[in-house]
């Protein structure tokens, strides 16, 4: 049995992670935690969130999970939903301006407003169900169709320095990067937890990874 | 490859019940919430809307039990609307599992409420549900009211403004529905639709008047929603989820298959 911890800093659907974590590994131990200790002696770690970046870098910070995340991110598999993968970036636009974990150098930026598609006007926040193309192979989409649907809402998202680093990407708009990897982590603009039997797919895939790219 | 326009079924919760019945579905207690979130999940709906209609105080925390236990079995979006007040309570659904709770009199009570809530938990978990009634004469050009108390009380407010007022207080997502056409089987009310999709920016869920499989194509095409929702055709086992997929997809409407 292992342990998985989900980083609680106070924003977001946490039981949602949970639950579906709970329903694709019964035989693991799923813990939602702010407390430090218990996430570092966690044999997993999953970063969710919801909410503005300045909250979340905020909360993160006064909880002292922003050092902590930075202590575990490379010793054992991470993975960050949303909100969880935005604060890995150096900054976020969100809130006139946001200095994040660095973790994965880019920027987090906001749709066009107005986001025009092949002249047709796309709405902000991107909401609902969108094709993931899988630009390259990685344990967490075994099993998952390539441009299978994840559900996302968002509208802000994540444009990473080095382009070598992202998993996937969706077209809203134009091309974005939805899905990055690094050795032991794995971080997606969507949301896995809510995207039906795909979703749980990946997550499960999450509770067998043993971390390498 | 774009986004997929969403079918969601709603249903109608009284002291942790499904009410109005669910009829189609294979499933042993039919006012059990998991069993029919799960049932509508299995059948491919997109996201589920739960609407609380508890009329007394006492059982208010029961949705929140609901909301636990369809969110430990069902992995898709869950929006909760019904007799929200403050921020307390948004935290509270949110908490409990709901991916997005819906805000209807509280908001036209306290349009500060969506701003609160929307800086407190995020854009994308907010919905403003909007009940408009069209209140111009046959002949004038047309113009819709927001009502409250289930269609029963005017506010006076323009439907068109307040949807433009609160997506700029942050919400998230505006499910709009027609009083004139709710429950009437007749079809979305699509000018309605039409004008508050091409007044705001954020996604709009039409609401109120679905009879058949064209309506919900109809609200896409014409009336330019990005979601439908509808619940008797589907709890009475009229149409499938698959069926109003399948027609909408032979509308080249994309859809989630």
């Amino acid at each position: 049995m292992q342990r998985i911890a989900v980083i609680d800093y106070g924003m977001g659907n946490l039981r949602s992670v949970s639950k579906a974590i709970e329903h694709v590994a019964p035989d693991d131990e799923v813990v939602v935690s702010a407390d430090a200790s218990v996430i570092r002696s966690a044999d997993r770690i999953v970063c969710p969130g919801q909410g503005a970046a300045a909250d979340c870098m905020a909360a993160l910070r006064d909880h002292d999970l922003a050092d902590t995340i930075l202590d575990v991110v490379d010793s054992r598999p991470f993975l960050g939903i949303c909100m969880g993968f935005q604060v890995l970036l150096s900054a976020s636009d969100e809130n006139a301006g946001v200095d994040c974990l660095g973790i994965v150098p880019g920027r987090v930026v906001r749709f066009a407003d107005p986001l025009v598609d092949e002249q047709q006007r796309l709405k902000v926040p991107h909401m609902g169900w969108s094709q993931v193309s899988q630009t390259c192979e990685h344990p967490l989409w075994s099993s998952i169709d390539n441009d299978s649907r994840f559900y996302f809402a968002h509208s802000y998202y994540c444009v990473p320095d080095d382009t070598g680093v992202i998993t996937g990407t969706c077209r809203y708009g134009h091309d974005i990067a939805v899905s990055v990897a690094q050795p032991n982590l794995f971080a997606c603009q969507f949301h896995p937890e809510k995207s039906a039997a795909n979703g749980l797919q990946l997550l499960k895939n999450f509770t067998q990874w043993n971390g390498l790219v | 490859m774009g986004l997929a326009k969403r079918i969601i079924p709603c249903l109608d919760v009284d002291a942790g019940r499904v009410v109005k019945g669910v009829k189609f579905l294979e499933i042993r207690d039919a006012g059990d919430p998991v069993n029919v979130a799960k049932g509508y999940n299995d059948a491919g709906a997109d996201e589920i809307t739960f609407l609380d209609i508890t009329a007394s105080s006492d059982n208010r925390e029961t949705i929140l039990h609901v909301v636990e236990a369809v969110a430990s079995q069902v992995f898709i979006p869950l929006t909760v609307g019904g007799g929200i007040r403050e921020v307390g309570d948004v935290r509270r659904l949110l908490n409990a599992g709901a991916d997005k709770v819906g805000i209807n009199t509280a908001a036209v009570i306290r349009p500060g409420l969506v701003r609160e809530a929307t800086e407190k938990v995020g854009s994308q978990c907010i919905v403003v549900a909007l009940d408009a009634k069209r209140v111009s004469a046959s002949g004038e050009s047309p113009r819709w009211e927001i009502f409250t108390h289930g269609g029963r009380k005017s506010t006076g407010i323009d439907a068109i403004d307040w949807a433009v007022k609160m997506a700029e207080y942050g919400a998230g997502e505006l499910l709009l529905t027609s009083m004139d056409r709710d429950g009437t089987k007749v079809g979305f009310d699509l000018e309605l639709t039409r004008a508050i999709t091409d007044a705001v920016e954020i996604p709009v869920i039409a609401s109120g008047g679905v009879g058949n499989l064209q309506h919900l194509s109809d609200g896409v095409l014409k009336g330019g929603a990005d979601a439908v929702l509808a619940a008797s055709i589907f709890h009475f086992g009229e149409y499938t989820i698959a069926q109003a997929k399948a027609h909408m997809a032979s509308e080249s409407i994309e859809v989630r298959g």
